[in-house]
């Protein structure tokens, strides 16, 4: 019964969320804040990670290939396949839920036990259009973050393949090269939207509507972060089998 | 004026607020006591239309809150100055930013004039040089201050105060009273202030009303609170160890 409540409180959330919209001049002030906070500030950890990851695809898919007749090349191809299609939009947006989502549901929540959100409400604007949609907005721009971790994931392999010794240069990049289906991009940024949308309202949900004082802002970031990646894995499953095997 | 007619409020099956009637002037500071639970928050955050009642009505000057339609309520918050407990600054702006949201937010004003109103109502709650310090970087009386600041940069017609000396010294608290007060009368606005301390009561208490489980037993003034022989009031009052030997010295000294 719980479960039933809060995902109605979760879309009447949505409702309130885009109606009665905030200045235009304040909402693009707190939108610019937001792309600082929620994807610049993570182009750093989802660097390393990507770089890192990449390269240990690359050395297992190597490691794996005991087979002389399998082609040097399907290392550069298992990379690509496995950075574009579920590396970059699924695993990076689980770390995403780790380090946005307990941002958001922390700094929402710590505004609810400080009544500043009262202090909104109050003075007749729309706390949850002021609060949550600016963060919608800005993570928007999430799919260039994935574009950023495609491109280094793939780097990464590349290194590691080429200097690790597994594999050529030309070798590698034949493999990127190798049955390139298009459909993939849209398949990858597609799930990208899905999870940003989440990653922005759902941690969200979680700060808005907590009660208590500190300790339950942590609980709270701990449930959004739970909540968040089970939402991205649930949604990322139902995608895959409509848009993949049909 | 705010008029309140036969509210009531529940939440579950605990009913909090049993029929309150009362009003409170213009151009007065209106105090709300009771003890800890006794319903005065949630009469005020009725009266904020934070709460909705399920029974009664609330006027502001003579139009109900439970008529108006969402822009109407919009427009009236936009007349009212919250100075909550804790401030309630945001954390992320600093105090300049702080007291010139309610201009930004409903006003078309250039910045150097929002600036400009900002620095007079700093300086009324006799703040000064503070405009780039953030909340954190600030006593709770001067968070207080900021927050009144902020309360009355837009010329509200309406003030509410919940707990506005909780956790201050005596003396800060003092400040803040007395400056609740003098703005009251300057700007000639509707001031709800809800409290427990009796200092308040004394100070700025130019009507009083007593609730008790959610029921109004009492109002009048300050000066009438300690003559009066309800039994309710000299419970409230006299819980206080050192009113109770005030009362104790002038009985002995007859």
């Amino acid at each position: 019964m719980k479960y039933l409540q809060d995902i109605g409180s979760y879309f009447l959330m949505l409702k309130r969320v885009f109606g009665s919209f905030t200045k235009t001049s304040v909402l693009r002030h707190l939108i610019f804040k937001e792309i600082n906070d929620l994807i610049i500030s993570s182009l750093g950890i989802v660097a390393f990670i990507s770089f890192f990851v990449g390269g240990v695809v690359a050395i297992q898919t190597a490691l794996n290939m005991d087979n002389p007749l399998i082609p040097k090349s399907l290392i550069g191809f298992a990379t690509r396949q496995s950075v574009v299609l579920e590396f970059a939009p699924t695993f990076i947006s689980i770390i995403m839920a780790g380090k946005v989502g307990s941002f958001i549901t922390s700094s929402i929540g710590s505004m609810r036990v400080t009544e500043q959100i009262d202090a909104l409400e109050v003075m007749g604007i729309n706390s949850l259009n002021y609060l949550v949609f600016p963060k919608i907005v800005a993570l928007m721009f999430y799919p260039f973050v994935i574009v950023f971790s495609m491109f280094l994931g793939i780097m990464g392999g590349w290194v590691a393949g080429v200097y690790g010794g597994f594999a050529s240069s030309s070798d590698f990049i034949a493999g990127l090269q190798e049955d390139f289906i298009p459909y993939h991009l849209f398949y990858a940024f597609f799930k990208t939207f899905v999870f940003s949308f989440i990653l922005a309202t759902v941690p969200s949900w979680q700060g808005y509507y907590m009660k208590g004082g500190a300790l339950e802002v942590g609980k709270a970031s701990t449930n959004s972060f739970v909540w968040t990646s089970v939402l991205i894995i649930a949604a990322n499953y139902i995608i895959t089998q409509l848009l993949l095997s049909a | 004026m705010i008029k309140v007619e036969d509210v009531h409020k529940s939440f579950g099956d605990e009913e909090i607020l049993k029929g309150i009637t009362t009003e409170f002037d213009k151009g007065k500071t209106n105090l709300i006591i009771g003890q800890s639970g006794s319903g005065k928050t949630v009469l005020l955050k009725c009266l904020l239309g934070l709460f909705r009642p399920e029974q009664g009505r609330i006027y502001y000057e003579d139009k109900a809150i439970q008529n108006m339609d969402d822009e109407e309520q919009r427009k009236l918050r936009e007349e009212i100055g919250m100075l909550f407990q804790g401030g309630a600054l945001f954390d992320s702006m600093n105090i300049e930013e702080n007291v010139m949201f309610p201009l930004r937010m409903f006003t078309k004003q250039k910045k150097a004039d929002m600036l400009e109103r900002v620095n007079e109502v700093l300086k009324r709650v006799n703040l000064e040089n503070v405009n780039k310090k953030f909340p954190a970087e600030i006593s709770g009386g001067m968070q207080k201050r900021v927050s009144i600041a902020r309360a009355i940069v837009n010329k509200p017609k309406f003030l509410f105060c919940d707990e506005p000396n909780s956790g201050l010294d005596p003396k800060t608290a003092t400040l803040i009273d007395t400056l609740i007060q003098e703005i009251t009368h300057e700007y000639d606005i509707t001031t709800v202030v809800v409290t427990h301390d009796m200092n308040s009561v004394m100070e700025i208490g130019e009507k009083v009303v007593l609730l008790k489980h959610g029921k109004l037993v009492w109002q009048g003034t300050n000066q009438e609170i300690f003559k009066t022989d309800n039994e309710d009031v000299t419970n409230f009052v006299y819980s206080s160890d050192l009113f109770k030997k005030i009362r104790d010295v002038q009985l002995k000294e007859g």
